[in-house]
């Protein structure tokens, strides 16, 4: 029985289909990002969670508890804001110690707890400043600080780093990762942004319009795409047409380069798919050991110090490459006739949209 | 945290029964001065009272040429402040918010003190003069909502750019105000004066202290000898605030359609 | 500028000068307290005591009316499309004072008002034979909430939008109910705006004369009939008298004015 058990969660504004049967089962002490686009429900089913919204059907479970008639402040859960939402009339420790006072607890316990929190994140000299004093880094540590202090069963985060500056939201999804991994809260992270869910997360739920299309760790995510949604949304990718030839042995031409995939392809002959190739897995100069390559002309180069991104055009389409950067060798010029080589394996098939 | 709407619902219906009941009142009242009847008696008794017609019409005429002075003076100086002289705007600020602190009571005593008939500009001593007077104690009276509506538009249109457009394509100073500036907050000096309107008409204080036939003191006059007609006058009063607000809201709504969004 | 500078200059700054100097000019020259002295008479400081004692009554009341009605409009989960007519009606509202007020509320609650008649022919009750008179202080005091109530409304409306919907939020998943956030949150954060509000309703009322002349006449002494007799000429005692009447006016809504900005300057800073 897992910690937070979601099942057949669904939700309608008015004739709207905001969220549509979303199941997940959260163990307790893992990290688990809600990924997708604006729009795709996930802060919808994140405020289900919490209590703010009210599911149209379906089942939320914490601990064993249906908490789904519980109203948010009967759930002991703790919540961090995208816009912080500290009380700008209390100090920070009166705003960390504000789930503690509400509960009636004595005031040498509320300090000292409080310390605590200002401890764990960093900040022990600001108890006494006011929200209108720090920095919005600063006032989103406070957030969490206050939000842990009362000790919840389950932590959720609505976009915490979006409104911050590039910089300070690298260094603060550590901490954050950090603070959760040594309290070993469950916790749910609504993001955006990938590289956020894919470094911080134990598993991501990969959510658009709605529905939740994958749910795995970050490397199955990334590497095995489940739909073509989750391979455009996670990384960049090179989105080719293809046309099968022999799909019991996987062949398919790219504007009329023959590669043999070696593992059969779930389509007629004749018939057009989709396919999908990271950049970083493509290589400069021809790769033969299970591997396929593809030739054409250099379209644009750019060099950006560690990483050499070059644009290769093919008969109508355009591959993208990423190689590391070597001294010894000197980036292709625009107008060279290039060939590129891959593993077969990381040639995905993805059904055409 | 669901609200109690019935809290809401009850605190709306005590505020509306408030303010309800003396608009009703007033009118019912206004209807019954044929006896045991409603008829509109008490409207045309005052419409067709020469004295009304006379206050209502000098009323509005000292409105409208408030509207003027008050576009006149306050325009070019919110203009120069926010263009040149952004130092002077605190100055200015305070300046234009000290007719909200001075009761108009106290400012139409100075003026009949300061310029009656033994001082250096004895203003009082003619009807004209003292017209001058009531003219400039109603523009200080409008000067705060006539200020900030203006400093409002202007805040809306990019003022320094557009003067050194003018400028570089040949405008002198009157041709930058009269043709690109005051066309552009057109809509905020409109509210502005829709404001001043409603202020001057019911105005008392001043118009009675200085003796002048206006439209305030005629409604009190009436007040306190008639019974029926005050009300009836109240109605009409209450109905022209109420256009002009309503054609504020207008004013600015047309505003929003016609400026392009940023 | 020039043109500014002149007519605030004459018609504004010097005048207001003139009467604040004139508070302490002696006859014949020099400064003197004597003229404020003698606003120490047992009649006007009764004029002072009356003024102030309406213009708070009519702010203290017209201040938690307006409130209650604002918070209805804004958090109060009432339909949206209310809000708007409200807003624009009580720009209406706290524009409609003076003369025509007064008659409303006599047409309404006088002898022969509509509330008046409705109540002894309906229900049997005589309000005036129960004490009740429209030309007293309370008869005032509730005209005056005409103005002050809309006036209200219109100040807190946008204070009360200020107050974020994730306040609420995150005070609820900490475990406060509906009551211990607006006790320990909303309230604290109002509350200069509160009691700005209420001093420009103080001052708002203070200064108010027409309503009270043309509801009461000369009957009820505020402070500004006062004066308002004194510039007539009816009372002809001393002329000094009038300058500081008007001197302390001025000192009484200044006041008020400047605590108003003082609370609303340190209600921002905190809503940064």
């Amino acid at each position: 029985m897992a910690f937070l058990d979601i099942a057949n969660l669904d939700k309608f504004y008015g004739p709207t289909h905001v969220v549509k049967d979303f199941n997940l089962s959260v163990e307790k002490g893992e990290f688990v990002s809600f990924l997708g686009p604006s729009g795709c429900g996930k802060t919808t089913t994140l405020r289900m969670v919490a209590g703010f919204e009210t599911p149209t059907s379906g089942s939320i479970r914490i601990d064993g508890r249906d908490v789904v008639n519980l109203r948010p402040n009967q759930r002991n859960i703790g919540m961090v804001f995208q816009a912080y939402a500290l009380f700008p009339n209390l100090t920070v420790a009166q705003n960390i110690g504000f789930g503690l006072k509400v509960a009636g607890r004595r005031r040498s316990e509320i300090d000292e707890r409080v310390q605590e929190m200002l401890a764990i994140i960093h900040l022990p000299e600001l108890g006494g400043r006011y929200p209108f004093q720090l920095s919005g880094g600063q006032q989103q540590r406070v957030a969490l600080a206050r939000a842990l202090a009362v000790r919840p069963q389950l932590l959720l985060l609505d976009e915490p780093l979006s409104a911050l500056d590039a910089k300070i939201r690298i260094s603060l999804r550590q901490e954050i990762r950090a603070i959760q991994q040594k309290l070993g809260i469950t916790t749910i992270y609504v993001t955006h942004d990938q590289e956020e869910a894919l470094s911080m997360s134990d598993r991501i739920v990969v959510m658009n319009a709605g529905v939740a299309e994958q749910v795995g760790d970050p490397f199955t995510i990334y590497n095995r795409p489940a739909t073509r949604f989750v391979a455009g949304f996670v990384g960049t990718l090179n989105a080719l047409e293809a046309v099968v030839t022999d799909p019991a042995r996987g062949a398919l031409t790219i504007d009329g380069q023959a590669i043999v995939l070696g593992r059969p392809i779930e389509a007629t002959a004749g018939a057009k798919v989709g396919v999908a190739l990271r950049p970083e897995t493509v290589a400069l100069g021809s790769r033969p050991e299970a591997g396929a390559s593809l030739r054409g002309t250099v379209r644009d180069v750019q060099f950006l110090g560690s990483v050499l991104r070059v644009r290769l055009a093919l008969d109508r389409q355009v591959v993208a490459l990423d190689s590391f950067n070597t001294a010894a060798l000197r980036p292709p010029a625009v107008g060279d006739d290039l060939e590129v080589g891959f593993a077969t394996a990381d040639m995905l098939v993805v059904s055409a949209e | 945290m669901r609200p109690n709407r019935i809290w809401a619902w009850l605190a709306l219906a005590v505020g509306i029964l408030y303010f309800a009941l003396p608009l009703i009142g007033t009118i019912e009242f206004s209807l019954r001065m044929r006896r045991g009847v409603y008829s509109f008696d008490a409207y045309r008794a005052v419409l067709g009272d020469p004295q009304f017609r006379a206050t209502f019409s000098f009323s509005v005429v000292m409105a409208l040429m408030t509207i003027v002075l008050g576009v006149l003076v306050v325009a070019p100086t919110a203009y120069w402040v926010r263009l040149k002289l952004p130092r002077w705007r605190p100055v200015v600020e305070f300046v234009t918010l000290l007719p909200l602190v001075v009761p108009p009571i106290v400012l139409v005593f100075g003026y009949i003190r300061l310029y009656n008939t033994s001082s250096w500009l004895p203003l009082t001593g003619t009807a004209g003069g003292t017209n001058v007077l009531l003219l400039a104690g109603y523009t200080v009276l409008a000067l705060p909502y006539m200020y900030r509506a203006v400093d409002t538009g202007l805040r809306a249109i990019d003022v320094a750019t557009l003067t050194e457009a003018a400028q570089s394509l040949g405008a002198g100073w009157i041709t930058i105000m009269a043709r690109v500036i005051l066309p552009n907050i057109m809509v905020a000096i409109l509210s502005g004066a829709f404001l001043t309107f409603a202020i001057v008409i019911g105005e008392f204080v001043l118009a009675a202290l200085l003796n002048r036939p206006a439209f305030g003191p005629y409604l009190q006059v009436l007040g306190a000898n008639r019974a029926y007609e005050p009300a009836a006058l109240a109605v009409i009063t209450f109905a022209i605030t109420w256009a002009c607000m309503g054609l504020i809201q207008l004013v600015t709504r047309l505003q929003k359609h016609t400026q392009v969004p940023r | 500028m020039l043109p500014f500078t002149l007519f605030a200059l004459m018609f504004l700054l010097v005048p207001t000068m003139f009467i604040v100097v004139g508070a302490f000019r002696a006859e014949g020259g020099g400064f003197t307290l004597a003229h404020i002295a003698n606003l120490f008479t047992p009649s006007i400081l009764a004029a002072f005591s009356i003024s102030i004692r309406i213009s708070l009554a009519s702010a203290f009341l017209g201040c938690l009316i307006g409130f209650c009605v604002a918070c209805a409009l804004t958090v109060g989960g009432l339909p949206r499309w209310i809000r708007g007519p409200m807003l624009t009606f009580s720009g209406v509202a706290s524009n409609f004072a003076g003369v025509p007020l007064a008659f409303a509320f006599l047409a309404t609650l006088g002898r022969l008002g509509l509330v008046t008649v409705f109540l002894r022919e309906w229900f049997g009750i005589n309000i005036y034979a129960l004490g009740f008179n429209l030309l007293s202080f309370w008869g005032l005091t509730l005209t005056y909430l005409f103005f002050q109530i809309p006036l209200m409304i219109l100040i807190v409306t946008p204070a009360l939008d200020g107050l974020r919907r994730e306040w609420r939020e995150a005070a609820e998943v900490l475990g406060a109910s509906r009551a211990q956030y607006w006790w320990m949150v909303a309230f604290p954060i109002l509350w200069p705006t509160l009691l700005g509000t209420l001093a420009l309703l103080f001052a708002n009322a203070f200064g108010a004369v027409a309503t009270a002349y043309a509801l009461t006449g000369s009957s009820l002494s505020i402070v500004p009939i006062v004066l308002f007799a004194q510039i007539r000429g009816d009372v002809l005692q001393d002329p000094h008298i009038g300058y500081a009447l008007a001197f302390g006016m001025i000192v009484v809504t200044g006041i008020g004015n400047a605590l108003y900005i003082w609370m609303r300057t340190r209600a921002e800073r905190w809503l940064k």
